[in-house]
């Protein structure tokens, strides 16, 4: 890629497999879980993680010299509330049956700690340009843990994937049912964990 | 009226569990969870803020944002709602600092005890998420104090269940790859599976 440098290619791509957000910072899991039911859903909570974290990414990169370090957790969380605000309200004109499908979840990428956290370790020191990148990257690379959850969630629990019907009905003839567990709050633990399980494998990453 | 109270409390603390039906407070919770005893005083902080924020919230949210809410100063068209949000976290941040300070004043071994976390709830999803349900599902004063508290009692145990299981957990033979962060959502699954059993419980 010629438009970007090797550095701004690490930033954008690290976070998506070797250093992501979710499974090896630790970061963001709270309100990430409860909208991976549907892989619809999914889509749009990683859409709008992805426009919040870069756009406050950017914004507070832009204005880190003007914030006096006493103050900047309340100025952090101001620009990511109003930004949160901005996305809410956009789903609620745009796509109201979503957004009442993702309820409080949407508002809960205020305490997101990847939004606060990308913040303060990235945008605080770093330019614009490259802090957007960084914001773009961790929100992809969030967005790809969740929808790989919710992919197995959706074909696992009803079946479907995206609302289409993958498991034939020829399986449910023969007695194979819906597993009722992946649709309920486990199956996205225990999903997780798995996924976790793998991608340290795949990396060789061990945890004391 | 009693048994509706009971009953969302008991719906709030272990049927729609905040953390482990919701996923609301995980990062604390993942992070904090290996030690029992902070486990424990972290628990303590998020039901004590839980309890005041609630009530708190719904103050402000009934009579300042709702839409009409304003009808009290002569303003029956405004709708401020859109301020939930950012109204919300201010609240929980000074909620945070005031009881920090209050604490500090009138009972320094609890404050010592806290100490480091009683800053770190202000941006703990569980807060926001617990007010954030409150409006969403129209709770009057009292259940959204209740709610607040059950919530607060429900996070409470699931870390401290954590926490002791995570303790026994260092003498087990773990796979490597699958140490920390994996084995504790396998556990926290587990976990959650075990407090479904509550469901059918109706009072």
């Amino acid at each position: 890629m010629a438009l970007l440098n090797k550095k701004s290619q690490a930033v954008l791509n690290d976070p998506l497999m070797n250093n992501n957000p979710i499974t090896l910072q630790v970061l963001g899991i709270c309100s990430a879980l409860a909208v991976t039911v549907k892989v619809d859903t999914a889509i749009i909570m990683t859409l709008a993680v992805v426009f919040v974290l870069s756009m406050s990414n950017t914004l507070i990169s832009m204005l880190r010299n003007f914030i006096p370090s006493r103050v900047r957790i309340i100025v952090q969380l101001a620009i990511i509330a109003s930004l949160v605000i901005l996305t809410d309200q956009v789903l609620r004109a745009f796509m109201y049956e979503m957004s009442k499908q993702l309820s409080v979840f949407v508002g809960l990428i205020i305490t997101n700690c990847i939004v606060m956290g990308r913040a303060e370790a990235f945008a605080m020191q770093n330019k614009p340009p490259q802090s957007f990148l960084d914001g773009l990257g961790n929100g992809l690379g969030y967005g790809i843990i969740l929808i790989a959850v919710s992919i197995f969630r959706e074909i696992l629990g009803s079946g479907t994937l995206y609302g289409f019907q993958v498991i034939p009905s020829a399986l449910y003839d023969s007695g194979y049912v819906n597993n009722g567990l992946m649709v309920l709050s486990p199956g996205a633990f225990i999903i997780l964990g798995l996924i976790i399980w793998i991608q340290r494998t795949v990396y060789n990453i061990e945890e004391n | 009226m009693l048994e509706h109270y009971l009953s969302l409390a008991t719906k709030a603390i272990f049927v729609e569990n905040i953390l482990l039906a919701y996923f609301l407070g995980m990062c604390s919770f993942l992070a904090i969870s290996n030690k029992v005893q902070t486990s424990v005083g972290l628990g303590m902080a998020v039901t004590f803020v839980l309890t005041i924020t609630a009530p708190a919230n719904w103050v402000i949210h009934h009579y300042f944002l709702e839409d009409g809410a304003l009808a009290w100063v002569g303003l029956p068209n405004v709708d401020l709602s859109y301020l939930n949000f950012i109204v919300f976290i201010a609240v929980i941040a000074a909620m945070v600092q005031l009881v920090e300070m209050i604490m500090d004043k009138f009972s320094p071994t609890l404050y010592h005890n806290l100490g480091i976390f009683l800053p770190l709830i202000a941006v703990n999803c569980a807060i926001l998420g617990g007010s954030l349900f409150l409006v969403e599902r129209k709770y009057t004063l009292m259940e959204s104090t209740i709610f607040g508290f059950g919530s607060g009692i429900g996070w409470f145990l699931a870390i401290a269940s954590m926490a002791a299981i995570r303790h026994r957990l260092r003498y087990s033979n773990v796979p490597p790859k699958l140490r920390g962060l994996g084995i504790t959502m396998l556990l926290t699954g587990l976990l959650s599976m075990a407090f479904m059993a509550f469901s059918g419980i109706d009072l």
